[in-house]
């Protein structure tokens, strides 16, 4: 397995040798997000490193290498009763470990169990100088060194070559169930705040379709302690409640994880992408998107307890000023290239942030070799 | 006592044009400059390391730390931040040429919000004010250092610190939103966010634990959690530390998830009892705490899993807290392990090795070789859940040579530790104290991309120099030694 490493080193070296820019995929399941490549990177395939390198479910931790199929890590998890608590999204059936890193997305968990980000222990990265390195490690704290591996998380492959990544396990809930809560945004995002600051067993909270869905996940006894009270609360304020059928509370959830609800399916069209999807990100308690006087839609899906908020289409200058005011920032998660190039998927730092963020690409990438333009055009 | 050098990278700084300069931003009471004013500063928990530096300025304002930062960068003078200096290996020791910038009086919480869960603080809030604060909404922080009655948020995002439940709630970089502070040049920058995410690099990740080499800390948002309703701890004893260790994988093998899973060995049991009465079984040669948190219901159901599993796995006794009190008395004993082992010796290094937690029972074997080969007795506490040991040698400054013998000691179990796959600092920092024992665990090249990093962020290199990162020449100095070490017949063979 070294000897593709090798390869994959001396590669890189002639990529810059040759002032030839890589540009890294693992089954492109992701490749419609980020800002479209600048042009001319030539296509770096990672699938072939893959494969569990070790797995000590009594450890809580799993090494795997960055071609390794999301569907196969997360299987072998599942047969030992663990998971990937922050839940990514594949996708895409080909989905990797290594793009679930570069791309940094989390899933219907992250509020309460935390992000991508938050479960990486340690990695084996090539540079853009062709070096492997490692760091970080298998073990839950280690503070030698500053903490590359998590930094690697969302960077889109702009700063390195993952070879190989160390995550942390979580094991499965005992007991799991999702309520129903009829009611409409506004009494949702009021309801979310209040709960919120509880010491609630909620693992996931959605808002769609003018219902709150809300995920229980703990030992049986808490979930059933947790939904005769939220049921009653929802219900003396004059909403329905119920405990959702779990199959249908299953596909739910991962319609949201895989944007698979017809709420982000209605925005690509039948041929292919019809309406922009912005990703707001915001602080939880942040107003409904149509109150902040920015012209915005009403017609969200909401994620993470409040603080995701999806919108179909608007305009761009409006929905970024609309979520800078409210204290976070819109990424057009979904776009076409002309679109994304025009406006730029990511807002835009400030100035002294984006010198330490150039220079930070510089340590990693001093010759560009790396998917040059992916994060920023002029990264 | 003796001493130990620091001998970081010097610079030429012109010490009465500082001060004219830094008197000119600052008001009388926010700038020292008498040696004996400066004596308080010489050190923080690491007390083996003293040294004085020029000045010491203490903002009350982020705009007088943008200054004072503005003047050191434009004078070329190094900057050392300063939080509590409870940490443990001198990362806060200051540099003879530099200035160290106490931020103790940036003590405000500034908001704390219910709703969203977070805490707007000053980095020289005290850690457990934090969670006092909180208290009044159900809230608190997480985190939770031995030091966190002194220790500050500032402090504790510099070295990532970690605490007894950081196995379920996460070390400091998984509590922290958002990051305000100034670079060495005094631009303001801010890191993560009040969302869950920021656009660009998770730079947010590597400020934490960065040690003060990359940015002066000037607010922080960080998460608070609601506390649960119940806590209850089971205290199990072991015949040996092997059983025990075994304990605490099969815990978590069977989907357990503990708030808390502490070991103590007999060594440290012994040294807290007489100190604490916390009622510790006296003949186990190893005790598990072992903590579950919820509801009434989610505890009840979690103790008798933790109970089975206790049992099955060799524990010759336990015992459940019955009420807060007794919780509390259980936990006393393990928090107040460092001054307890005080107590017994004059003098004692705190080690902060990670490992994997299958291999607590070879290394505990291999220690108390070590304890024979060095002559020193060494007490385990050990944050059995996340791997992280705290072996406490004990020795007496006052005798000739243990000082170096205890180093010694501790570098050897610092070197396993990389070789058994785990890390040489869990959550004390490499500071000044292992700053070699990085050459041990990092390659040549992984330590220039370290050091580009930092320039990244600080490209004069003015921010806390000499710490965490060891420069090239000295690696090289370690590797010919190790080498040389090597290549020597090993000991009481024939020769």
């Amino acid at each position: 397995m070294d000897a593709i490493l090798n390869r994959w080193c001396e590669r890189v070296r002639a990529a810059h040798a040759d002032s030839r820019p890589l540009s890294l995929h693992g089954s492109g399941s992701k490749a419609f997000y980020g800002q479209p490549a600048a042009g001319g990177g030539e296509p770096f395939d990672t699938r072939e490193y893959r494969g569990i390198v070790a797995y000590a479910p009594s450890e809580l931790v799993v090494t795997a290498r960055c071609g390794t199929p999301l569907a196969e890590l997360e299987a072998e998890l599942a047969a030992r009763g663990q998971m990937l608590a922050c839940e990514p999204p594949h996708f895409g059936p080909g989905a990797t470990v290594g793009g679930m890193l570069a791309a940094g997305l989390s899933g219907p968990r992250r509020m309460q169990a935390g992000a991508v980000r938050d479960f990486v222990l340690g990695v084996r990265l090539i540079d853009g100088e062709g070096r492997l390195l490692a760091f970080g490690g298998q073990v839950m704290k280690n503070v030698a060194g500053y903490d590359v591996s998590r930094l690697l998380a969302g960077s889109l492959g702009t700063l390195a070559l993952i070879a190989e990544v160390s995550l942390k396990t979580l094991p499965v809930s005992f007991a799991e169930l999702s309520l129903q809560l009829d009611m409409p945004q506004r009494e949702a995002l009021a309801r979310l705040a209040t709960w919120n600051a509880q010491p609630l067993p909620i693992s996931a909270a959605a808002w769609a379709d003018d219902c709150l869905w809300l995920r229980l996940s703990g030992a049986a006894a808490a979930l059933t302690a947790a939904t005769d009270r939220l049921c009653r609360e929802a219900a003396a304020a004059g909403f329905p409640a119920r405990v959702a059928d779990a199959a249908l509370a299953n596909a739910f959830w991962q319609s949201l994880r895989e944007q698979t609800h017809h709420f982000f399916t209605a925005a690509r069209g039948a041929s292919g992408q019809s309406q922009s999807l912005w990703r707001l990100a915001l602080p939880p308690t942040a107003p409904a998107l149509a109150d902040g006087g920015y012209g915005l839609s009403d017609e969200t899906l909401i994620e993470w307890g409040g603080a995701l908020r999806w919108l179909r289409g608007g305009d761009p200058d409006a929905i970024r000023t609309a979520a800078a005011e409210a204290g976070g920032h819109a990424t057009l998660f979904r776009g076409d290239a002309a679109l994304r190039a025009a406006v730029g998927v990511y807002a835009p730092l400030p100035p002294a942030l984006a010198a330490i963020h150039r220079r930070v690409k510089n340590a990693f990438d001093p010759h560009g070799v790396f998917n040059p333009g992916r994060l920023y055009p002029d990264m | 006592m003796s001493g130990l050098a620091f001998a970081p990278p010097r610079f030429a700084v012109d010490r009465a044009a500082l001060v004219a300069r830094l008197r000119a931003v600052l008001p009388d009471s926010a700038l020292l400059v008498e040696e004996e004013a400066l004596r308080p500063y010489e050190c923080d928990g690491l007390t083996a390391y003293r040294q004085l530096p020029l000045l010491v300025t203490l903002p009350e304002n982020e705009a007088q730390a943008q200054a004072i930062l503005r003047v050191c960068h434009e004078l070329g003078a190094p900057v050392v931040p300063r939080g509590a200096a409870t940490g443990l290996s001198g990362g806060v020791l200051p540099h003879p040429d530099g200035v160290v910038v106490s931020l103790a009086r940036l003590k405000n919480i500034l908001a704390i919000d219910p709703a969203t869960r977070t805490a707007v603080v000053q980095p020289g809030v005290r850690n457990l004010a934090v969670s006092q604060a909180a208290a009044p909404y159900g809230l608190y922080y997480a985190p939770d250092p031995s030091s966190q009655i002194a220790c500050t948020i500032g402090g504790n995002i510099a070295e990532n610190s970690g605490g007894v439940h950081c196995l379920k709630y996460g070390l400091t970089v998984h509590n922290v939103l958002r990051v305000r502070g100034l670079t060495v040049a005094g631009e303001i920058v801010e890191f993560g966010s009040a969302a869950p995410d920021a656009p660009g690099y998770d730079l947010l990740a590597v400020v934490n634990g960065s040690e003060g080499l990359l940015v002066l800390i000037t607010e922080a948002t960080v998460r608070l959690t609601p506390k649960p309703e119940l806590a209850q701890v089971a205290l199990a004893s072991f015949a040996d530390v092997t059983r025990a260790g075994e304990a605490v994988a099969a815990i978590i093998a069977a989907g357990i998830l503990p708030a808390g899973l502490e070991m103590m060995d007999k060594k440290a049991t012994h040294a807290v009892e007489p100190f604490v009465n916390a009622g510790y079984d006296m003949d186990a040669e190893a005790l598990l705490l072992c903590e579950s948190d919820g509801t009434p219901e989610e505890v009840a159901e979690e103790m008798a899993r933790m109970q089975a599993v206790l049992a099955a796995s060799g524990a010759t006794a336990i015992r459940v807290s019955q009420n807060e009190a007794e919780r509390l008395k259980f936990w006393a004993g393990r928090k107040a392990a460092f001054p307890a082992v005080g107590r017994i010796t004059p003098d004692y290094l705190c080690m902060d090795g990670t490992i994997p937690r299958h291999s607590v029972g070879r290394m505990l074997a291999a220690i108390a070789g070590m304890e024979r080969r060095y002559g020193l007795r060494c007490a385990n506490v050990f944050h059995a859940g996340d791997g992280n040991l705290h072996p406490l040698i004990m020795y007496d400054a006052n005798q000739p040579g243990e000082l170096e013998r205890a180093q010694a000691f501790g570098a050897e179990i610092l070197e396993l530790s990389v070789e058994f796959g785990g890390t040489i600092t869990g959550e004390h920092g490499v500071g000044v104290e292992k700053v070699t024992q990085m050459c041990a665990q990092f390659t040549p090249e992984e330590l220039a991309l370290f050091e580009r990093l930092k320039r990244a962020f600080d490209p004069a290199g003015l921010l806390n120099p000499g710490k965490a990162i060891p420069t090239p020449a000295r690696c090289r100095e370690y590797r010919l030694a190790r080498s040389a070490a090597d290549a020597a017949p090993p000991a009481g063979e024939a020769y």
